[in-house]
């Protein structure tokens, strides 16, 4: 069985967020990291790969340095690495980024691709369906579990007060959600081969059955009309009261102030 | 493609088990006021099997017209029949703009919908407005009116940004249930209904449903509360959690909670406020023994009023609130709810 799983690199945005002195985001201090639900991806790939025997192939698109990522997803287990970089493929949205994903996929032979639900940088959950559908291949979202079955996936669909359990032919795609499993950690032993391994490189030349008209920024059909970092709310009051009755006097008083009771 | 073609705002009209969910209100809510902005009409597209008495509902939210796809293939959601269904209304009427919930259902159809039509899509919006694009007129580039300007959080909602897809059509959005406000239902209203059915031939992208498993809840939905109380790791352990249930009780609200409780298992995730979570925006939010991650703050900094206890005075969660209080919560909450209820029965 072939499985590639798409995976890229984010800049940590859990409790390491980092600000600028004027308000803005500082992206440049803040940990890259693999993205969580691409992790959890990888790790039911390794893990069908460890039940039934498979190779499985890492994907990524992004700047040279996200090569990072397709180590550390070779050092937990993955036979090979794919990192797709070109200036020209820079700027995409979905719509493009899904594209050029697909057109690299078209050289590969595969039964099964994971992706994870969604990025935590974007959080937009569409690259993985939208590869689906430039693929022609049949998508599962928001997997909590998968299982192989002959030539079929038998996959946990979530939803929000349900789950279904779907079955599909392969080849297929499947969205992995960060509940799926807790991945594993790198070995020594996959340190060493992550450090020994090569990772292929792929530019743009190299994608199959794209019209440069889907690529890049120009690709993109979404277009960022502006962008700013959040402006809260601002705090409110904040008391530090001597005793428990005195804080219950101050938020029954501001409740009566309001008419609440 | 000639986007002059393309005319009228779209909604996708959700159903669950033949029951109309809440978001499809919403996005009619917010599809009339941009329907009036450029003069056009708002249509519901309902999709499912034997739905068609539902379209009374969605006339009475202000839908002017009513497509209904109806298939027995429709019966539960499956991705294939369903974008099948949605990209064939859009091939067949080439509406300008075609909203979507952001819901479990909703963020897998409009990808696969979008890839199908070939057009942008923005995810998980929250304001959606008319406006120029670009913004302001920049020399050598025309400035597009009348398009959809859609405002989203991202990198985790440390940002916002606004985006259009001036040159592809229909503009597609999904949005976040719980954001939007639905019309006071106008009784008796009645759209017109039309009935659209593209033909299905299951191939090997319809996927089979084996088993549909319903989690057992008697839960109230989080974002229908008026008043939520919730409790953070700070609370302790899920038996504590009863002097959070006590204080719900007085003032008719519910328990929610942070994602750290989610987590370790002491209660269920569709109690879960924030970014992962529900986004919510009751009249009266607690947070309680809540540190107030940024993630967290993002699905319920639009409560009307916030109240937090923890005893951390450092803790980000009073940046948001209008009312923190540093202190124990196991010694406050219980005299809180004790006071406020003889401050109702007072009344």
């Amino acid at each position: 069985m072939k499985i590639i799983v798409c995976i890229k690199q984010v800049p940590d945005t859990k409790g390491g967020v980092k600000f600028n002195p004027d308000g803005t985001l500082d992206r440049g201090a803040m940990l890259a990291i693999m993205n969580p639900d691409d992790k959890a991806g990888l790790e039911a790939a390794l893990r069908l790969k460890d039940q039934y025997g498979a190779e499985v192939t890492v994907l990524t698109m992004g700047l040279p340095k996200a090569a990072d990522v397709l180590r550390e997803a070779i050092a937990m287990g993955a036979d090979k690495g794919i990192l797709v970089t070109d200036r020209v493929l820079g700027g995409a949205d979905t719509w493009a980024t899904s594209t050029t994903i697909a057109g690299a996929i078209r050289n590969l032979e595969y039964d099964l691709i994971i992706t994870g639900r969604q990025a935590i940088d974007g959080d937009t959950a569409q690259v993985g369906p939208q590869i689906a559908e430039h693929l022609q291949i049949p998508v599962i979202s928001y997997a909590q579990d998968i299982k192989i079955d002959g030539g079929k996936v038998i996959v946990q669909r979530q939803y929000d007060d349900r789950y279904h359990v779907l079955e599909a032919q392969m080849p297929c795609l499947i969205t992995a959600l960060s509940e799926l499993n807790d991945p594993r950690y790198m070995t020594p032993g996959g340190i060493f081969d992550a450090c020994a391994a090569e990772i292929t490189t792929w530019g743009r030349a190299d994608l199959k059955d794209v019209d440069d008209s889907n690529l890049g920024l120009k690709g993109s059909p979404t277009k960022i009309a502006k962008a700013s970092d959040k402006v809260r709310k601002g705090a409110g009051e904040k008391v530090v009261p001597e005793s428990p009755e005195d804080a219950v006097a101050y938020i029954v008083g501001k409740f009566k102030e309001k008419h609440i009771v | 493609m000639n986007l002059e073609e393309y005319k009228g705002v779209y909604v996708f009209a959700q159903q669950v088990d033949n029951e109309i969910s809440g978001i499809a209100y919403e996005l009619l809510g917010k599809g009339k006021e941009l329907a009036d902005r450029l003069e056009t009409e708002v249509v519901a597209v309902l999709i499912g099997y034997q739905v068609k008495s539902l379209a009374d509902k969605l006339a009475e939210y202000g839908a002017d017209k009513v497509i209904v796809v109806d298939d027995p293939e429709l019966e539960v959601y499956r991705t294939e029949p369903y974008a099948h269904a949605l990209s064939s209304v859009i091939n067949q009427y080439k509406p300008e703009i075609v909203l979507v919930g952001a819901t479990a259902i909703g963020r897998d159809l409009g990808p696969t919908v979008s890839a199908r039509v070939a057009t942008g899509l923005t995810a998980d919006c929250t304001v959606l407005e008319i406006g120029d694009f670009p913004l302001n007129p920049i020399p050598g580039q025309e400035q597009k009116h009348n398009q959809l300007l859609m405002t989203r959080p991202a990198f985790g909602g440390n940002t916002i940004a606004t985006i259009a897809c001036p040159d592809n059509r229909p503009q597609m959005a999904t949005v976040r249930p719980g954001v939007m406000q639905k019309i006071d239902p106008i009784v008796g209203a009645k759209a017109v209904v039309e009935e659209y059915n593209p033909g299905f031939t299951p191939n090997s992208r319809y996927v089979t449903i084996k088993e549909v498993v319903k989690a057992v809840s008697d839960t109230v939905d989080i974002m229908d509360a008026k008043v939520l109380v919730s409790g953070g790791r700070g609370v302790g352990s899920p038996e504590n959690f009863k002097i959070l249930e006590d204080l719900a009780e007085v003032l008719g609200g519910t328990v929610s909670c942070s994602r750290a409780v989610v987590d370790s298992g002491w209660k269920p995730k569709d109690l879960q406020v924030g970014q992962t979570g529900k986004t919510v925006r009751p009249q009266i939010y607690f947070a309680i023994g809540i540190s107030g991650a940024i993630q967290h703050v993002a699905g319920m900094e639009e409560s009307d009023i916030i109240v937090a206890i923890n005893k951390d005075e450092d803790a980000p969660i009073f940046d948001v609130a209008d009312y923190g209080v540093v202190g124990d919560l196991n010694k406050i909450v219980p005299q809180l709810t004790a006071a406020l209820k003889s401050a109702m029965a007072e009344k």
